[in-house]
């Protein structure tokens, strides 16, 4: 067995599973930051559109709670499957690329605006209110108090999330999509051992996601005050 | 877009679907318990350890939470084949759910077992509690009431985890519907379908959680 | 004519009754000093005062005018005309002490920054924190921190100035850093509404007292009055109870 693996080493880092893999990472790296990226802006304006007040407002609010818990009660794999065929029901051109991209975005919103929600509810009501005494409209309320105050809250759990959404991308590879673990499958089904092929994979995801773990410690460490400046 | 939904073809599937749901429990429910026993061994090497067995935690945690629980379920499913061990679909997804869960579960019940004050214990002590008692009264029930919430969020991400269980052809709810769809190709009402069960799967686990915590460990949680 | 002259409010939470039928006026430079046990409605008349929380009944009149508490332009124009202090300071968390004092004159005022900065740096020199200027709150102790909020609370130039239970939050040492600010803007003729738990002080600068219980105005006089001589059987036995510790 273990003949076969060393065997297998210099047959598999070769030039063309190099570059599969490098651009296979590169697609995940991809997807990962395009989702993080959509999901912390429309996660904010989501956040945002919930801090309305007034019965006008009552169905926007509605629907960004119902959006928020809704898409973090379904599993990804599902929601996935639904865009698919519903994107292949409308265009059915679309790339699977974009397909899972769209996914990939739809769950980090629900998820991120959670992350984003919490930390705006971890701002002491005092701290509004005397803003409010003060004529502070909302969205100075939000610009000068809320959103300075919140970010040191949000940003450990943001990069926990972040760390995690690198992996949640390995099950586009069932749509499809030429990632990281496709490009598993792909080697394994030319051949090459699981045990080589998903190793290297694990220790490339590893490789992607340790880093940012460490900065997100880092984060929660100097943050731990309560200031920031 | 000129697609005629037929939810009838789809509905007429629930009772299938439902049955299915009970396997999404059950994968949940082996994982999360499973973890949790890891999560306790590894939290106690890891808080009460010495160096070696302390290093052997913390890398088994950082190797686990930083790589993905498919292609941890891949290695196990593909790779121990080669080890001339043959494992069923269902296990190996255990497996691999199992060894997920302990890693994040080490991490919270260490956070758990952090959060015991010493003077907690002192005032245990000064009760003239054994070391049992102490343990049984004091410090079980604190630090099941810290970590309640995280553990049941935990549970609710378990049970959409187990949809990976699809991919390896387990009979799950995902994996059901992807079979059922094959046959009778309507997908999106299928997957509307299973969206739904699996909100109201986690729903219903959610309240129920809520109400264990309440009364066990007078946990106010939330359950939105 | 009354400053501000408060008609039978009345203010409830769902069933609970937090203000019953309060009346009271202030006159210009007045010091009006709210007593009474906790609980009473003190802290939430100043809260409807300030547009926090909506009154059932009754009106409020500053100079003769109604303020009709539903209307949000009204209540702009009331923020603007007082301000108030509260028990936990709430200083905002993220900004310096200059910044603190600063920022509505500057942001919601549109006054010109140099301008306001020349005075709050006067303000903060009035308040004993003239070296403070670019302190954090949490570098604070709880005294210097309720005089920034006294100091942020002049800046907006209010006509007149709540104070809720300001000293309540201090430990014993700081008190009378803060009351010294308080003595200081009373001599300048500062109108003020004033609840505190204080007595001795509240004796010495309240130019009028006024006891609340169970959100009603029990009594109302002068410190002498209230303190030596109550008339009601509730004002005897709150002060006597004050009194003896």
């Amino acid at each position: 067995m273990l003949d076969r693996l060393i065997n297998e080493i210099p047959r598999f880092f070769q030039y063309y599973t190099i570059l599969l893999l490098w651009q296979a990472m590169a697609t995940t790296l991809g997807m990962a930051v395009i989702g993080c990226t959509m999901g912390f802006a429309f996660g904010f304006v989501l956040v945002c559109l919930r801090q309305l007040t007034g019965w006008v407002f009552l169905p926007v609010r509605i629907v960004t709670i119902v959006y928020v818990d809704l898409f973090r009660r379904v599993p990804f794999l599902v929601i996935l499957y639904l865009v698919l065929f519903f994107i292949q029901a409308v265009n059915p051109n679309a790339s699977l690329l974009s397909i899972a991209v769209i996914g990939i975005c739809i769950l980090s919103i629900a998820y991120t605006a959670e992350i984003i929600r919490a930390g705006f509810e971890s701002v002491p009501r005092q701290q509004i209110e005397a803003a409010t005494v003060m004529n502070f409209n909302r969205l100075q309320i939000l610009r000068s108090v809320i959103i300075p105050q919140a970010w040191p809250v949000i940003l450990p759990p943001a990069f926990a999330y972040m760390v995690g959404f690198i992996k949640d991308t390995a099950l586009v590879s069932q749509i499809g999509v030429l990632e990281l673990t496709s490009a598993g499958k792909i080697l394994n089904n030319r051949g090459f051992s699981a045990l080589l092929v998903f190793g290297t994979i694990l220790v490339l995801y590893f490789v992607l996601s340790y880093p940012l773990s460490r900065l997100g410690a880092f984060a929660e460490a100097r943050l731990a005050p309560p200031r920031n400046r | 877009m000129n697609y005629t939904f037929q939810f009838g073809v789809a509905l007429a599937q629930l009772p299938v679907l439902l049955s299915a749901a009970l396997v999404t429990l059950e994968l949940a429910f082996l994982a999360f318990w499973g973890g949790a026993l890891i999560g306790v061994a590894g939290a106690t090497a890891k808080t009460y350890g010495g160096p070696a067995l302390r290093r052997l935690a913390s890398a088994y945690v950082v190797f686990f939470t930083n790589t993905p629980a498919l292609l941890q379920i891949y290695f196990i499913y593909y790779g121990l084949p080669e080890f001339g061990v043959l494992i069923p679909a269902f296990i190996a997804v255990v497996l691999g759910l199992m060894l997920n869960a302990g890693a994040y579960l080490t991490e919270i019940m260490r956070a758990g077992f952090i959060s015991v004050r010493r003077q907690e214990v002192e005032a245990a002590e000064t009760l003239g509690m054994s070391l049992f008692q102490m343990v049984r009264y004091v410090i079980v029930p604190h630090i099941a009431k810290t970590i309640y919430p995280s553990l049941a969020n935990f549970f609710i991400l378990l049970v959409l985890g187990s949809s990976m269980g699809a991919i390896f052809s387990v009979n799950e709810l995902t994996g059901t519907a992807i079979d059922i769809s094959t046959e009778n190709y309507r997908w999106l009402e299928m997957f509307l379908l299973v969206g739904v069960i699996y909100i109201a799967l986690t729903f219903i686990a959610s309240v129920s959680l809520a109400l264990i915590g309440r009364f066990a460990f007078r946990v106010k949680a939330k359950v939105f | 004519m009354h400053h501000l002259e408060i008609a039978s409010l009345g203010c409830r939470y769902g069933k609970l009754e937090v203000l019953r039928n309060v009346s009271l006026t202030v006159a210009k430079g007045e010091v009006v000093s709210l007593i009474g046990p906790s609980g009473s409605g003190k802290s939430t008349l100043l809260r409807v005062l300030m547009g926090l929380t909506p009154p059932t009944r009754g009106e409020v009149k500053i100079d003769g005018e109604t303020i009709d508490y539903g209307s949000s332009r009204c209540v702009r124009t009331v923020r603007e005309r007082m301000a108030i202090v509260f028990q936990q300071y709430n200083l905002f968390q993220n900004m310096d002490v200059l910044r603190n004092v600063t920022i509505a004159p500057v942001k919601i005022k549109r006054r010109p920054r140099p301008e306001v900065e020349a005075d709050a740096k006067r303000i903060l020199a009035k308040v004993g924190l003239s070296d403070k200027h670019h302190a954090y709150p949490d570098e604070l102790s709880g005294g210097q921190q309720q005089r920034v909020a006294i100091a942020r609370a002049l800046a907006l130039k209010p006509e007149i100035l709540l104070l809720d239970e300001v000293t309540s939050a201090l430990d014993p040492e700081l008190v009378n850093e803060v009351l010294d600010t308080i003595r200081g803007l009373a001599a300048d003729g500062m109108t003020m509404l004033i609840v505190s738990h204080e007595m001795a002080f509240v004796r010495e600068v309240a130019s009028r007292v006024v006891m609340m219980d169970n959100g009603q105005v029990i009594e109302e006089g002068s410190p002498r009055q209230i303190f030596d001589a109550p008339t009601s059987e509730r004002c005897r036995e709150f002060v006597g109870k004050i009194l003896r510790h």
